[in-house]
């Protein structure tokens, strides 16, 4: 069961030098109470993918094709890139909520994390009382692990993991049925990331809500997510489990992310990388992207652009060329 | 074991905190060998104070107490010193001027040092340069501008930048930490062939555990100031004896686990200006004893190169 499906979405940066598509013909299935895994590089359109779903770019990015589908639970599906102005808030923070990586960047520095929970009651949902809202804000930061009596802290009073925590409690204020999260712990500690993404999960199992979650740490989703799709230079080149991709990578690029980070258990294995450096989005290579990188390149890599079928988009999978 | 090319010895420093509230303890009594052909690593999370005894050993600003020898001695005057220790930081787009060419920024080392003899000379080092940190061809880098280059290659050009003078000691704060993934290994790949072919000291200061396991000989860790653990890598990482070490390998991101970590808070890192008293990991510590709450544990030496600070190193710890 699907909570949002994205289907052929297409993004592009317009500049002086031309366009440069940051994301392109991108399809995607979020089901319901799942953690989709989106892993890529820097330019690899993960953000803007993410951007995009939540309505949230702005010029010169434009959505150049493609649709974006919410499932209600129990209601019509809706458009999301044809919302009005309108619908469109009553969209976000009800339906869909994004945490950013900089919680300093996305909580308004001079209001308490109190009375930033509280805004969104408020606007949201009008007819609840003053003391409803006050208890509910309380009930919400301690269900991040905010102790009550932080509720009046500015946020430059909270350490970054309680920040971050604040914003995931502002994210949860109603009971979202999305929620994109988009490199939230990457600006933190490991111990304190760890933490943090115990209480995502557990909060997902309390709530229900599906999580897009978007870090460049393939790692790091690999023990987090349901399912994992991976992006190379604005297209979804693999989805598959964290499961399928961690034990049996199809596409050249997982397996060389798969072999880049180092591990801490098990014997040292040889690290293997990926040669030469993420392509320029204003001038892609013909072909597959990846193909001027990949050690398994063939004659047809660099004419035939692979499409995704179903789970992995590598001329090599489509029984073309060498195994 | 190789010749210590550098070492900090009881290096202490204290800021001076904002609008007189007190002082930062940011590094507490730390002492650290480099040996030349050797990787060492330094981690510990952000705050603790690793990026403080880089800038100690790397004479950028004095310590509070403490010193800093060079091969066994103290050695006076900026240039001189820099002309043996160099430092590569985190952000290859801060640390080269965006105004001026790769050449430049290799040359100017160059001739500041007195390496250079005719322009043609010049042009000839800057080429080496090049060749050794494998930006090739070298006439196609010599004259692009920073904006030009992809983040590994100016991570590179700050490595050639840092070889330039010839040093013998290299210390790399968060070298990859900004790089990405599919490019990290290379750039740590040149560091670690430097140490080797070239004798270079180094030390790998980093948050990343894992990465220290595979690239470095020795890893020291950090906490909130001061050192708890030290050891070979493997030994350390395979079976650490410090409380706070356990937590940072099992907090680390690892698809390979094999048991679910425990889903107990851990809390954060202390504040510096007001650092708790005796060990300042115990009010995290799973294990902590009335003592370590009093009094800062000594350093206790467990065999094979290995030591750490804490009340519980005789084994009654795991």
């Amino acid at each position: 069961m699907n909570v949002m499906e994205v289907r052929g979405l297409g993004v592009d940066y317009l500049s002086s030098s031309g366009a440069v598509h940051a994301v392109a013909d991108v399809s995607l299935d979020l089901r319901r109470g799942e953690i989709l895994g989106l892993a890529g590089e820097s330019g690899s359109g993960k953000s803007t993918l993410a951007h995009a779903i939540g309505r949230l770019l702005r010029p010169p990015a434009t959505i150049t094709g493609g649709s974006v589908t919410y499932h209600r639970p129990d209601g019509p599906a809706v458009d999301v890139l044809k919302l009005k102005r309108e619908e469109l808030r009553a969209f976000r923070w009800r339906e869909l909520a994004v945490v950013f990586q900089s919680a300093m960047n996305s909580l308004n520095p001079v209001s308490t994390v109190g009375a930033q929970i509280d805004d969104v009651l408020r606007i949201h949902v009008p007819d609840l009382p003053r003391k409803a809202r006050t208890e509910r804000s309380v009930e919400l930061l301690q269900r991040v692990g905010i102790s009550a009596d932080r509720r009046r802290s500015y946020p430059h009073e909270l350490s970054g993991g309680m920040r971050q925590r604040a914003a995931i409690a502002i994210a949860l204020a109603l009971n979202p049925e999305i929620i994109i999260m988009d490199e939230p712990t990457t600006a933190l500690d490991v111990v304190v990331q760890r933490d943090i993404l115990h209480e995502i999960r557990a909060l997902r199992e309390e709530y229900g809500f599906a999580v897009m979650f978007i870090t460049h740490d393939l790692s790091l989703l690999m023990e987090i997510s349901d399912r994992i799709a991976i992006m190379y230079a604005g297209r979804v080149v693999e989805t598959g489990t964290a499961r399928a991709l961690h034990q049996a990578p199809r596409h050249p690029y997982t397996l060389g992310l798969l072999r880049s980070f180092p591990r801490l258990h098990g014997p040292r294995e040889e690290l293997l990388g990926i040669p030469g450096t993420p392509p320029d989005l204003r001038s892609l290579p013909p072909g597959c992207a990846f193909h001027p990188r990949c050690r398994f390149a063939f004659h047809a890599c660099d004419s035939t652009l692979p499409q995704l079928d179903p789970d992995v988009a590598c001329l090599l999978n489509e029984g073309k060329g060498v195994r | 074991m190789s010749a210590v090319v550098l070492e900090g010895r009881n290096l202490t420093k204290h800021f001076k905190a904002a609008r007189g509230r007190g002082s930062v303890r940011a590094v507490e009594d730390v002492s650290l060998t480099l040996r030349a052909g050797s990787v060492t690593a330094l981690v510990g999370e952000s705050g603790c104070g690793k990026s403080t005894v880089a800038r100690l050993l790397a004479q950028v600003y004095p310590p509070t107490s403490g010193e800093v020898l060079l091969r066994g001695e103290k050695v006076k005057g900026f240039r001189e010193y820099r002309r043996q220790v160099q430092l590569i930081f985190q952000d290859p787009f801060a640390s080269l001027n965006p105004f001026h060419r790769v050449r430049y920024h290799l040359a100017r080392p160059m001739r500041v040092h007195g390496h250079v003899r005719s322009d043609a000379h010049e042009r000839e080092l800057v080429a080496e340069l090049l060749e050794r940190v494998s930006l090739t061809p070298v006439e196609q880098f010599m004259d692009k501008l920073p904006h030009e280059l992809s983040g590994g290659q100016r991570q590179r050009v700050a490595i050639a930048r840092a070889l330039a003078v010839r040093p013998v000691a290299l210390i790399a704060d968060e070298p990859v930490s900004m790089l990405d993934v599919s490019i990290r290994l290379g750039v740590l790949r040149l560091l670690e062939e430097l140490a080797d072919d070239s004798g270079l000291a180094l030390l790998y200061i980093t948050h990343d555990i894992a990465s220290a396991r595979y690239f470095a000989e020795d890893i020291t860790v950090m906490y909130a100031g001061r050192l708890i653990e030290s050891g070979p890598a493997e030994a350390l990482t395979q079976a650490a004896r410090h409380p706070y070490t356990r937590l940072l390998l099992d907090s680390a991101p690892d698809p390979d686990r094999v048991t679910r970590p425990d889903r107990t808070r851990h809390g954060e890192p202390p504040s510096l200006v007001s650092p708790p008293s005796g060990c300042r990991f115990h009010p995290r510590c799973p294990v902590a004893l009335p003592v370590c709450s009093s009094e800062v544990p000594g350093r206790t030496d467990l065999g094979d190169g290995r030591w750490t600070h804490c009340w519980q190193a005789d084994g009654a710890v795991g």
